[in-house]
């Protein structure tokens, strides 16, 4: 198929960006989203223009390292990551508009590459439980009910792509935030911290400038993990028990 | 100072394999070098050497720590895990890694489980059970001290894991799952769903963000490590990118970890992520760390076929779908392009069942794999034409379908068949999946002692980038638990003998090691740039990964492996020459980034064929078709090869050095298995 890419292009942070329009030709059905941009890529270092820097690393939907605004949705128009949209997905003839992950708090690096450090530094300050090498007890110890145990699990699937962030109006973390309060929290091991870490987290958070959730839930709906919307009920749920107990 | 020689091997008068090889069909291609041991593994009864090792390594003084620092190279499971423990314990940690969070690193990738002697199932499970499966897992290529500490240290794994908050699967009653894994005869493997590497990693990630908060590690995403600067002997710091600004920086510390991961992304399409890459390791190596047996490759017989030319990635599918599936392709190659569902019963050629009727479909992964080559090779694959051979077999689910019901297949391999039909488009449950075998995992990589110590002094290797644990070809749901043992219980343990040294004497800026080092990768960066070239960087790539594919990978010969080197190096040649790499060297540039690693795996690339060449016999995952039994089967030569290949740079116009390891087996007897 024949397609029109309107492309977002950034030479660096500090320099202001513009989409540029780029004809691809002969695009298989079967080619993923990304491999349709190394065809690109191609053609560009071909025509001696610069390729498009975007990131990606598995490529088999798990390390969260991709992520494209495709027509104006975060990974495009299936649930799933960007490198897992194949271009059956569209038809021949379409335009395609690609920006990357709109945020305060992702500052675009390059092109379609953005900073989500801030991701790190809310984690460091407490998406963790304090157990140092070699000081567990045995994994028997303490029985997990597979109930708390599966909902623990659901959370901890998130990957950490941003998408919940840049599908946001708000620019709102909320649900990657809910997701490891939620993780932890369904876990007796994770007792110890709870609530020290709802509210370290929360205000890492904030300030990185991540915007508030306002309940749209555009967030969830966006998530390649189906993270649900609860989790951030949980996040408001704990953080308002942290404050009863004096934090 | 740690000596150098310490690893070169005393005369054993009871064994001396050198003079034992009758073949030498990699001789005009290396050097012969001087036999190496271990020399840091104690004697004894087996079952205690760890604890004996563990006591008599020294311990650095705890208030010294402070002030001994440790560079840690790669944050999956091997590299997390060391980077949080020995912050934990106290040394000062700089923990680098190429992607944009310590969280993406390709162990995130793993599906099937982790391995652990608990015997929670009380099915005869032990230390030494999986100590045994190992070794003969990977057919007897492995030593067995590393592999009985291995066994050992799994049990610690899962506890610490749970107490992270590692989400593995239970029981209604609330205690830990188990299933069995790859052929084995006991339940050891723990799980969480189909993302255990996933749920490991996590918890990996967050003790090592933990320690950032602490102050005890300080992490630098985006970083590439692009040389290894060695100082009298010593490794002592490395020059690395900055990904986003382009500025080289120099890091300088008492020791320096490798856990950069392995290099299957030599044959361009692997299962590996696309920014996998042998760089950290290849620059060690050409700086004096030899690399470990670099033919050996693991090929995964379930992964999705290739598409079409663009194809940048493969993607495994869990083998427990061979449990169900029947594997075919067609009798007569004519029928390769019909509607499957078109094609009747007796037109088929279910070649598993027939060649190997006692374990079918269930054949090891290399046999599955070399057959579903054939049957290609022989015109009868299926799939579409790419470079005019078509690479595909069917696994074939309609029968268990009929047997067991849609909905018993839906549940058992549910999320398998979406993810198949996400990326191809066809309905499983309809028409029979087309599968291919695809570069998995390698065991090869760089030579390291008991202690995980390469042959430079202060350079410690853990995880895939290591060679220790898994011989000739490693058990499903071993690489995880092997990441860890290296990262949360070895190392810590091993390396406080090197750091009771310490600290070092401080490196100059200026010192000539660290200047001619900088000057190199300068020189490297500035070479790519200003080259005039015509082809794209993934060209060669693509076509370099084609030759490793075509002679270095499922099936291996004397001729096509010469063929092979030959063909490496005219296009290594035109690579330098002729390589296209636009943009600046100021900033964020990929097609920069990949040229390097590109190059490197130019020289591994042949070098992998060397060792390949030299091993005249078929072991675990590397098949010399020239040594097979009558039944087409692996013929291993143990009176020749029983030994690890550690081979030494021996510069940029000399041929490597052959170093053998003699590898003894004490406890396991070595034998020949057979699947027919």
């Amino acid at each position: 198929m024949r397609l029109t890419l309107k492309i977002w292009r950034q030479p660096d942070a500090a320099t202001a960006g513009a989409i540029h329009t780029y004809e691809v030709d002969e695009i298989s059905e079967d080619m993923s989203f990304l491999e349709m941009l190394d065809v690109l890529n191609e053609q560009l270092n071909s025509e001696g223009e610069e390729p498009i820097a975007f990131d990606s690393d598995c490529r088999e939907g798990i390390c969260g390292m991709c992520g494209l605004m495709i027509n104006g949705e975060a990974h495009g128009p299936q649930v799933t990551t960007t490198c897992q949209l194949h271009m059956r997905s569209f038809h021949d003839g379409e335009t395609i508009t690609v920006e990357p992950w709109r945020a305060d708090a992702f500052p675009v690096l390059k092109d379609l590459v953005v900073d989500r450090g801030a991701f790190d530094r809310i984690i460091q300050q407490g998406g963790y439980i304090s157990v140092n090498t070699g000081a567990a007890p045995d994994a028997h110890a303490t029985p997990v009910p597979k109930d708390n145990a599966d909902r623990a699990f659901d959370a901890a699937t998130c990957i950490g792509c941003g998408a919940c962030v840049a599908s946001c109006p708000n620019g709102s973390a909320s649900l990657f935030v809910g997701a490891k309060i939620t993780h932890l929290g369904e876990l007796p091991q994770g007792q110890a911290e709870r609530d020290s870490r709802v509210v370290n987290m929360v205000a890492q958070h904030d300030h990185e400038g991540f915007g508030g959730c306002t309940n749209i839930g555009e967030c969830t709906a966006a998530c390649p993990k189906g993270i649900p919307l609860d989790v951030i009920s949980q996040l408001n749920r704990d953080m308002l028990t942290a404050i009863k107990h004096g934090h | 100072m740690t000596d150098m020689n310490d690893i070169f091997a005393t005369p054993q008068p009871s064994r001396d394999s050198s003079s034992e090889q009758e073949s030498d069909d990699a001789a005009g291609y290396y050097m012969p070098g001087d036999p190496i041991q271990d020399t840091k593994a104690p004697g004894g009864p087996i079952d205690e050497r760890w604890n004996t090792r563990q006591f008599e390594a020294r311990i650095a003084n705890p208030a010294n720590r402070r002030r001994l620092s440790v560079i840690v190279v790669g944050t999956g499971l091997a590299g997390a895990s060391a980077a949080a423990t020995l912050g934990e314990a106290g040394y000062v940690v700089k923990s680098f890694c190429y992607q944009d969070s310590p969280r993406r690193a390709h162990s995130i990738a793993a599906q099937g489980g982790i391995n652990a002697a608990k015997n929670y199932k009380g099915d005869g499970d032990s230390v030494y059970r999986l100590f045994y499966d190992t070794i003969k897992g990977g057919d007897y290529r492995s030593r067995e001290s590393n592999v009985y500490r291995l066994a050992q240290v799994s049990v610690n794994i899962i506890d610490q894991c749970v107490a992270q908050g590692v989400p593995f699967a239970r029981e209604y009653g609330g205690l830990l799952d188990n299933r069995s894994f790859g052929g084995v005869q006991v339940s050891r493997t723990f799980y969480a769903r189909g993302q255990t590497g996933q749920q490991l990693l996590i918890g990996a990630y967050q003790a090592l963000e933990r320690q950032v908060a602490a102050g005890t590690v300080k992490t630098y995403t985006r970083h590439e490590m692009v040389e290894l600067i060695v100082v009298d002997g010593r490794a002592r710091g490395i020059i690395v990118r900055d990904m986003v600004t382009g500025e080289l920086e120099t890091y300088f510390a008492d020791v320096v970890v490798l856990a950069s991961g392995g290099y299957g992304n030599v044959f361009f399409l692997s299962t590996n992520a696309m920014g996998c890459n042998v760089t950290a390791t290849w620059r060690a190596h050409r700086k004096g760390a030899f690399m470990a047996n670099p033919c050996y490759t693991q090929i995964h017989p379930t992964c999705i076929p290739v598409s079409g030319p663009h194809q940048s990635k493969l993607t495994l599918m869990s083998e427990s779908l061979r449990n169900d599936g029947r594997i075919w392709v067609p009798k007569d190659a004519k029928d390769a392009d019909k509607n499957p569902n078109d094609i009747p019963e007796e037109d088929r050629d279910y070649y598993l069942e027939r060649i190997y009727p006692s374990f079918g479909n269930l054949v090891p992964r290399d046999i599955a794999s070399r057959q579903a080559k054939n049957m290609c090779d022989e015109g009868r694959g299926v799939g579409p034409e790419v470079d005019g051979v078509r690479r595909g077999v069917y696994l074939d689910f309609a029968e268990a379908i009929g047997r067991l019901g849609r909905k018993a297949i839906e549940d058992k391999y549910g999320n398998l068949f979406d993810m198949y039909a996400q990326i191809t488009g066809e309905d499983p449950y309809e028409v029979p999946m087309r599968i291919y075998p695809a570069v998995h995992y390698v065991m090869g990589g760089l030579w390291v002692d008991y202690d995980l110590q390469s042959s430079i002094p202060g350079l410690f290797v853990t995880g895939e980038a290591n060679f220790s644990d898994h011989g000739a070809n490693r058990l499903g749901a071993s690489a995880l638990m092997q990441g860890l043992a290296d990262g949360y219980f070895v190392l810590s343990n091993t390396i406080r003998d090197y750091l009771a040294d310490g600290p070092f004497e401080k490196v100059a800026e200026n010192d000539p090691a660290v200047v001619e080092a900088q000057q190199a990768v300068q020189a490297r960066i500035d070479h790519f740039m200003t080259n005039k070239g015509t082809r794209s960087v993934d060209s060669y790539h693509r076509e370099l990964g084609n030759i490793m594919w075509e002679y270095c990978g499922m099936e291996r010969t004397e001729e096509g492996l010469k063929k092979a080197i030959d063909l490496i190096r005219s296009l290594s040649d035109d690579f330098w020459r002729n390589v296209k790499v636009l943009g600046s060297p100021d900033g964020l540039n990929q097609s920069l980034e990949r040229a390097g690693r590109v190059a490197d795996f130019f020289e591994l690339g042949e070098l992998m064929c060397i060792d390949a060449l030299n091993r005249r016999e078929s072991c675990g995952g590397h098949f010399r078709a020239e040594s097979q039994t009558e039944e087409g089967e692996a013929l291993r030569h143990d009176d020749q090869f029983a030994y690890v290949a550690a081979w030494e740079w021996g510069g940029q116009d000399g041929k490597p050095i052959l170093h053998k390891e003699n590898l003894t087996y004490e406890f396991v007897e070595m034998k020949q298995r057979s699947y027919k």
